[in-house]
């Protein structure tokens, strides 16, 4: 037998990533109190030179490598470039919170290097074990950073609920992983998609394993009836916490879908179809209707989110390339509008003053028009208005179920939209009919003021001009 | 050279583009008004540009600008107009001329920021005629919802929070439906192109489904009886400029959606559901204007009367199909969609002259309480002229523009059934009845109270905005030649294609 050399190349931005990782921590312990600093000026620098990394092999030949467990390829690519890119900004955003809030720690950096590099790991594994390895690694990371404020009540209680039950669905997910073994034999994805295009397996056994495979996922991803902790988690965290939970990691647990249902489990398309349809479905509904009842702008946007999983979702029940791609559109720009949204609760806020009520924002037009209109956009985005990018994300998902014919969901998809779009509505209505109650000016520093605009500016950008994005993603499933 | 000279992007951009660049100036700054009526007399010039140019002998697309815009779909920047499209855009421009000018002096707070809203509506409006990809059009049409949301919730009246999202989500809801039509019909089509949507078969069913996609869409923007609860609301508490844009195009974008998608995509079930659409379309006639009758608030008053003569608009498109049923030459039908377009034309000048006279008294008053005037002719002649003019123009005067499009849909309704034209007819009493009865009482008999006696007549700039649009209602009510002419290949060309069955 040959001893196969793997080829280190496919994983040099993961090893670069780690290593920084490593050297972080260093600086971290040993650099006292300038550490912070020095941790955040160099986990941005692993950000960029990772994103630098990615960018060069984009479109390069790609392949297995690691004895199969380990994948670079176009979808590897894009998703782990958006997500070193959009952490830029995440790192830029939180940054500043953590200034005013007296938790400027080394550890911050730590720890979101190394979720960075579990988000990436889970992009490119191509056996369920790695993706497991890939997942843990980030949401132990996640688990940490949210109980990182530990004199705060709230905080440490959204820490231990998001510790509870995600390590319920880590659970969920490796039985339904175990029992897809027990079918196939196999933990490798390739080799499990290949074995299942043969007929003769027991159909029951597999739709039970995959049950727990898509729980998994659904928790991950927060689709109800999963969605419990999302809530909570997004209210309790500190905001910076909050920002980075709900933008990449969405991306990560998106890419994890599309490995295991659509590449691994592909040929069960009819099994999870109907499963995805019930999540779906349930969270549009829950996320939309609930989120109106919402007075506090975070468990807002946290409902809004649910909503915008079960869109994700429709993407992919269709099954078809072009629904993946359309999917992936929708995770890309919720996590770019994510982004801004709570980039701009950040920016709103101060110490002693969370800015996280719907009510603070009242009269902002009158107090600062160009924030204002930067939220404007967002919020219209996030309802799914043209020209912003969110209508097109809404338009691509819708289209690819109704190329498969279940017009009865898009219906519910579109009905579901008008609803959501009431509290986006509502937001713009206390920003820009309501009289200013307080007038404080905005903190923020310059830098965080210029990513944010360009943030929100992208939104429209991407809203006029959404040809190059979309291509991008219909080239990864071509 | 001059046939590849991109003039409708230049007709849309440059509104938008202008827009935001009085935005960016900043409030307060004194160039933001000549700016703006700058940029909207630019606009309206090269529009009539397109009037100049434009080939009334086809039927055929013309300025067609084909741009790939989203490409992994199929999605073009595809634009071209036709003898619908061109007098709605003229429309558009003009009205935007004089929304800057009735806005001058009138809107103190937040002036640049007004004045952008409406230029980047317009903008939005003329290519919302203008787009012949159907996912363009929808862009365009829910995009124009965002300005004219926040102009009515910034600038309005009261209650003008809950007008406004009732008017967003209102409209929001119809339009998905239409998104969702025209998705199934890319699906069907395999483009997103209109005109190909024109050409594809479809069952029955299909086009049954896709025919109430339509008309929820454009139901609600027309607004038809029983979805037209926005409109008032909206109307009593938009700014003047609001109403005036409301009352000129937006409605007008549901007739002309009727026109573009409903009829010659869905024509059997256009035909099938007609008695539908009629229905409809008498009860707002009939009802509305009763209803309008008994209104004590002067927008509310125009607002009725607005959903009343709209009823005469999808009425003329509906009642081809009974005069072909009747006769086989189908000149009627030709007189119907001929006499619809106008109304929709001479209703753009004459609702927004009204809404302008109303915001005239406003501005002096701060009320639209009719019982709060009385007498205003005694402290207003001049403007009492034109009230006068406008209120007999909108009751369907002959000599003015209501009555051209009013009487030939009447007249074509005599050729489908004698009924219809009876209760269409109604509308001349009716209208007559409603619209005289206002200017008694807020124009006429003695001063009521003080605060007429202290009234100043209009100055010079109402006095040119009232009299241009005069002018205009006076004209096509006189010689509408120029109008039927450059829509009538269009028309004879939609009515082929109502008339052949898709099935």
């Amino acid at each position: 037998m040959m001893f196969e050399v793997s080829n280190m190349s496919f994983a040099l931005p993961e090893m670069f990533m780690l290593a920084m990782a490593c050297v972080i921590l260093l600086v971290t312990a040993f650099l006292g109190k300038k550490a912070s600093s020095y941790a955040y000026g160099l986990s941005q620098l692993t950000m960029i030179v990772t994103a630098i990394l990615i960018y060069q092999s984009v479109g390069e030949n790609g392949g297995l490598t690691f004895d199969g467990t380990y994948i670079k390829d176009a979808f590897s690519d894009v998703l782990k470039l958006s997500i070193c890119l959009m952490n830029i900004a995440v790192l830029l955003y939180s940054t500043h919170y953590l200034k005013t809030r007296n938790l400027y720690k080394g550890e911050y950096y730590v720890l979101a290097v190394f979720a960075t590099l579990g988000m990436m790991i889970m992009v490119s594994a191509y056996h369920f074990l790695t993706l497991y390895l890939g997942l843990e690694l980030m949401s132990l990371c996640l688990y940490s950073m949210v109980a990182m404020q530990r004199d705060s009540k709230v905080a440490t209680e959204a820490a231990m609920k998001y510790f509870v039950l995600g390590a319920l669905a880590s659970g969920m997910l490796l039985y339904g992983m175990s029992i897809i073994y027990g079918i196939t034999g196999s933990l490798d994805i390739a080799t499990i998609s290949v074995l299942l295009q043969a007929s003769g397996w027991n159909d029951t056994v597999l739709s039970f394993g995959l049950v727990f495979l898509v729980i998994g996922i659904g928790f991950k991803l927060g689709a109800v009836p999963f969605h419990m902790w999302l809530p909570d988690v997004y209210h309790g965290a500190p905001t910076a916490m909050t920002l980075f939970i709900a933008t990449t990691p969405k991306i990560a647990a998106f890419a994890m879908m599309i490995r295991i249902l659509a590449e691994g489990l592909g040929d069960l398309h009819q099994h999870w179809q109907g499963m995805l349809i019930m999540l779906s479905v349930l969270s549009m509904i829950v996320g939309n209707v609930v989120a109106i009842a919402q007075t506090n702008l975070k468990r807002m946007l946290a409902y809004s989110t649910i909503s915008h999983v079960g869109f994700i979702l429709l993407g992919i029940l269709s099954g078809s390339q072009e629904g993946y791609a359309a999917s992936m559109f929708y995770a890309l720009v919720y996590a770019v509008m994510s982004l801004g949204a709570f980039g701009m609760i950040i920016l709103m806020s101060r110490q002693g003053f969370e800015a996280d009520n719907i009510d603070d924002y009242k009269g902002l037009s009158e107090r600062n028009p160009w924030y204002a209109l930067m939220m404007l956009i967002l919020m219209f985005s996030m309802a799914g208005i043209p020209p912003m990018v969110g209508f097109y994300a809404k338009l691509s998902v819708i289209k690819s179920v109704v190329d498969i014919n279940l017009i009865a969901i898009a219906v519910v998809a579109v009905m579901m939209s008008v609803i959501g779009a009431f509290y986006y509505l509502r937001m713009i209505k206390v920003m820009y009919f309501d009289k200013p109650v307080h007038a404080h000016a905005i903190e923020a520093p310059a830098d965080m003021r210029i990513f944010l605009s360009a943030n929100a500016l992208a939104v429209l950008a991407l809203g006029l001009f959404p040809g190059s994005l979309m291509a991008v993603c219909a080239i990864v499933f071509s | 050279m001059f046939a590849d000279f991109p003039l409708l992007s230049l007709i849309i951009w440059l509104p938008v583009i202008g827009g935001v660049g009085v935005l960016l100036n900043g409030d307060n700054n004194p160039w933001a008004r000549p700016l703006s009526l700058l940029i909207s007399v630019l606009t309206l010039l090269a529009a009539l540009g397109l009037y100049i140019g434009f080939d009334t002998t086809t039927h055929q697309m013309q300025f067609v600008e084909m741009a790939p815009w989203i490409s992994s779909y199929n999605i073009n920047y595809y634009l071209g107009i036709d003898g619908f499209s061109l007098p709605l855009i003229i429309l558009t421009a003009f009205s935007t001329v004089i929304v800057v000018i009735a806005g001058w002096q009138v809107i103190e707070h937040r002036t640049s920021q007004y004045m952008a809203a409406f230029l980047i509506m317009e903008g939005l409006m003329i290519a919302v005629f203008a787009a012949l990809d159907a996912i363009l059009f929808y862009v365009f049409f829910e995009a124009m919802l965002i300005p004219l949301f926040l102009v009515i919730g910034i600038w309005g009246g009261p209650n003008r929070v809950y007008a406004t999202i009732k008017f967003f989500l209102y409209t929001l809801f119809g339009s998905v439906f239409l998104l969702l039509a025209l998705l199934y019909l890319h699906h069907v089509a395999g483009s997103f192109s209109i005109l190909d949507y024109q050409q594809v078969s479809l069952s029955l069913q299909e086009q049954t489904w896709l025919f109430f996609a339509f008309l929820i869409a454009f139901a609600v923007k027309v607004p038809m009886w029983p979805v037209h609860t926005w409109l008032p609301d909206a109307h009593v508490e938009a700014p003047t400029g609001g109403s005036v844009i409301l009352a000129a195009i937006t409605l007008k974008i549901g007739g002309y959606g009727l026109l573009r998608f409903a009829l010659p995509i869905a024509p059997d079930a256009s035909m099938a559901m007609d008695y539908f659409v009629i229905s409809l379309s008498l009860i707002a006639v009939v009802y509305i204007g009763f209803v309008a009758l008994v209104q004590s608030d002067l927008k509310k008053l125009i607002a009725y009367s607005s959903i009343a003569h709209m009823g005469f608009v999808t009425l003329g498109f509906f009642i081809v199909f009974r005069i072909f049923a009747q006769s086989a030459t189908g000149s009627g039908a030709v007189l119907a969609v001929e006499g619809a377009m106008i109304q929709m034309i001479s209703h753009g000048f004459i609702a927004a002259a009204m809404f302008l006279c109303v915001g005239v008294l406003y501005d002096r008053m701060h009320t639209r309480e009719i019982a709060a005037y009385g007498g205003v002719v005694n402290t207003m002649p001049v403007f009492a002229g034109f009230a006068v003019f406008f209120a007999m123009a909108n009751a369907g005067l002959p000599g003015t523009s209501g009555f051209v499009g009013e009487f030939m849909v009447i007249l074509a309704a005599f050729q489908a059934n004698f009924w219809f034209a009876f209760l269409a007819a109604t509308t001349l009493i009716l209208g007559a009845a409603y619209t005289l009865w206002m200017v008694k009482r807020v124009i006429f008999g003695e001063v009521a109270n003080d605060n007429v006696a202290q009234l100043t007549d209009i100055n010079n700039r109402e006095f040119i905005m009232l009299a241009s649009l005069a002018l205009i209602v006076l004209v096509i009510g006189l010689y509408p030649a120029p109008i039927t002419e450059v829509m009538h290949a269009s028309v004879e060309h939609l009515l082929t294609q109502v008339s052949q069955s898709k099935l």
